[in-house]
């Protein structure tokens, strides 16, 4: 297991090269805005221009850009400074990320606390009305998309029912970049309807997934025999029908939590929060290159060491992958 | 003596996408203590829903109509409630399954599966399940029984993992024994084996068992008594000796002498059974092999046959409307062509 978890670190540092390497290629090659402008900011000369072009190495073959960049983050561990306002994007990151954080694990627990007992009850009860009226609301989930979703919560739940707090001069969110790490207290309420509304579709295709998956798993053999042996009802789907489900449902989260970090852009721009998600989406409104680099290196590091949690979490789930892991 | 399972006009009809199959169509039979009824049949004959029935098994199923009497030791299961029937289930019945890899759940440990059908019923603690799981390893003849309880189902033989199931089952000491095709799925020597080993455990736990096979030799080996089931209802029923020396029943003949045997010439094809088994969505009118039966006539159409004693047998029953004397003269000269056969190669 150790030795399969080193190999597969190793990959992941070459993958996070041809990570960097492409965002590299998109962005410098087709950049959406020239950064020596963007840099110089309004009523720049063109001496300026020329000046930032010369100090940020633009004008050199864009290999020698890439091996200065790699260089530079491998010996400093520095991701360059963004064009925007010559912050570090290192420091910017280490800001944002708790705030995306926060909102990723919110919306994860609400959305397994909610997903897996409806597709529990669901298969259980599989064909009946509550089975029926459950999966129509979980369709609706699915199809409500999360901007939508987050206009319609913000409107109704802030402004006119006023359940949820609304903060001088920030919105819905307490300025002060502050995450459910540093100020627990002040952000959970700010986060909850995010939260909701970016688990809202997640808890759907999980209710809908459970279903399948424990409604294919009560058919098995085994699920027969452990009624044959006389358990109660109870103990045959949570603990001999989950026990199994939880395998795929593993397997599908690793892979969702790198989409909610997509979706969290969507949620993050509606609800005013300084997160990586809106970090990312002003980046590349700007061409600003390093911290859409940044960005994407993280992006990609978080989803590569996710899939290798998810690849241990199997083998230690199902004890026939040991072997194979081992 | 009161039989420990008796079975009365069972009838199980379930729906499926094509239409309402009637999986058990009637049966009825009774088993004593210490006593083995093989029931055999092919696949679909629905020996095996009669015995999940049995169980309580075919409950779950959406739309499943059960009728008739499940008695044991006088108490009818089918009208207990589902908590009166889960504690009866694993105590007081207890089932083998035909796999024991898929039977068995890949997650758990094979100690763990023992110890939690001990528990199931018995204010047992932790501990002393486990060393009962060790003890029931032992019974059933698997050797380093601590190392393989803590063994997975997926790495053991598969002789081992079906005593592992047949431990399983004993747990509970239970009264009846159901066997659903316990060898099947295992090579020919480990299925001997598994059958003395059931054979052996019944003489010292004194259990009613019903075997549930395809196999006419397995039931020879072990049965006290044969049930030959057919499209839902029993055809024929008696003693093992009486039905394998004097089958009453054609289809009977066929499953007896479709068995494949050295002695037969190389390269004749076995003697089959013309047609297939039927629909029990649709099942044919009258005597239902009778679409099948080379010896039929136009009225077995109409005319449903009466499991009934054979004349001067009391203990030997026939569903058939051929007249006896003449299903007498017909066994015989197939019995004395099939010897006749053996003799020539």
């Amino acid at each position: 297991m150790a030795a399969f978890v080193l190999r597969r670190l190793l990959w992941t540092l070459v993958l996070l090269v041809i990570v960097t390497f492409v965002t590299f290629l998109v962005f410098v090659q087709m950049p959406s805005a020239d950064p020596a402008v963007l840099r110089a900011g309004r009523n720049a000369t063109p001496e300026i221009v020329a000046a930032l072009r010369d100090q940020f190495g633009l004008d050199q073959p864009w290999y020698v850009q890439y091996g200065k960049y790699v260089q530079h983050l491998v010996l400093h561990q520095d991701l360059g400074y963004s064009y925007q306002n010559n912050v570090s994007v290192g420091s910017e990151i280490v800001a944002r990320l708790p705030v995306t954080l926060s909102v990723a694990i919110g919306s994860v627990l609400i959305w397994l606390a909610v997903g897996i007992p409806i597709g529990i009850i669901s298969a259980v009860r599989r064909g009946r009305m509550s089975d029926r009226l459950l999966m129509i609301g979980a369709l609706a989930a699915i199809s409500a998309p999360a901007y939508w979703l987050g206009l319609v919560a913000l409107y109704l739940l802030s402004k006119d029912i006023g359940v949820l707090p609304i903060f001088e001069g920030a919105g819905s969110y307490p300025s002060g970049g502050q995450s459910l790490f540093t100020a627990p207290a002040q952000v959970a309420p700010a986060l909850v309807l995010p939260c909701l509304v970016l688990a809202a579709s997640f808890a759907a295709i999980y209710a809908r997934f459970v279903r399948a998956s424990l409604s294919e798993v009560l058919a098995e053999d085994y699920i027969r025999t452990a009624r044959a042996k006389g358990l109660r009802e109870r103990t045959v789907v949570l603990k001999h029908g989950m026990r199994s489900t939880a395998v795929p449902i593993i397997t599908l989260l690793g892979l969702d939590l790198g989409i909610l970090l997509g979706g969290a852009i969507l949620v993050e721009i509606v609800f005013n929060i300084p997160g990586m998600g809106r970090l990312s989406y002003e980046a590349i409104q700007r061409g600003d290159i390093p911290t859409i680099q940044g960005a994407v290196l993280l992006g990609a590091a978080l989803i590569i060491l996710l899939n290798l949690v998810v690849d241990v979490a199997q083998a230690v789930l199902d004890p026939r992958l040991r072997k194979a892991r081992a | 003596m009161m039989a420990v399972l008796e079975v009365r006009d069972l009838r199980v009809r379930l729906p499926t996408d094509d239409g309402i199959v009637t999986a058990v169509d009637g049966v009825s039979y009774t088993v004593d203590a210490g006593r083995t009824l093989g029931i055999v049949g092919e696949s679909g004959s629905g020996k095996s829903i009669s015995s999940l029935t049995i169980m309580g098994l075919t409950r779950f199923l959406p739309g499943a109509e059960i009728t008739g009497q499940v008695l044991l030791d006088g108490r009818d299961l089918l009208a207990a409630d589902d908590e009166e029937l889960r504690r009866v289930r694993g105590a007081g019945i207890a089932m083998i399954f035909q796999d024991p890899l898929s039977a068995m759940h890949p997650y758990f440990r094979l100690g763990a599966q023992l110890a939690e059908a001990v528990r199931a019923h018995g204010a047992v603690g932790r501990r002393a399940a486990d060393a009962r799981a060790v003890e029931l390893l032992e019974l059933v003849g698997v050797p380093e029984a601590r190392r393989r309880a803590a063994a997975y189902p997926h790495e053991l033989s598969g002789g081992m993992r079906q005593r592992a199931m047949i431990a399983m089952a004993l747990a509970n000491a239970p009264r009846v024994l159901i066997a659903d095709e316990p060898t099947t799925a295992l090579d020919a020597t480990v299925q001997a084996q598994i059958l003395e080993e059931l054979d052996r455990l019944q003489d010292e736990l004194g259990m009613a068992t019903v075997l549930i096979t395809h196999d006419v030799g397995v039931v020879a080996q072990v049965a006290h008594e044969i049930a030959v089931m057919y499209a839902g209802r029993i055809v024929e029923r008696g003693p093992v000796d009486t039905i394998l020396a004097e089958p009453q029943h054609p289809y009977t003949w066929g499953l007896l002498t479709s068995i494949p045997r050295l002695n037969r010439p190389r390269g004749e094809a076995l003697p089959s059974i013309p047609g297939r088994p039927p629909s029990l969505i649709s099942p044919p009118s009258g005597c239902r092999f009778h679409p099948r039966c080379i010896h039929a006539r136009p009225e077995h159409a109409t005319v449903s046959p009466e499991l009934e004693a054979v004349p001067g047998d009391p203990s030997h029953r026939v569903a058939c409307l051929l007249d006896p004397a003449e299903r007498q003269a017909r066994w015989r000269a197939l019995r004395d062509s099939a010897a006749a056969e053996e003799v020539t190669t």
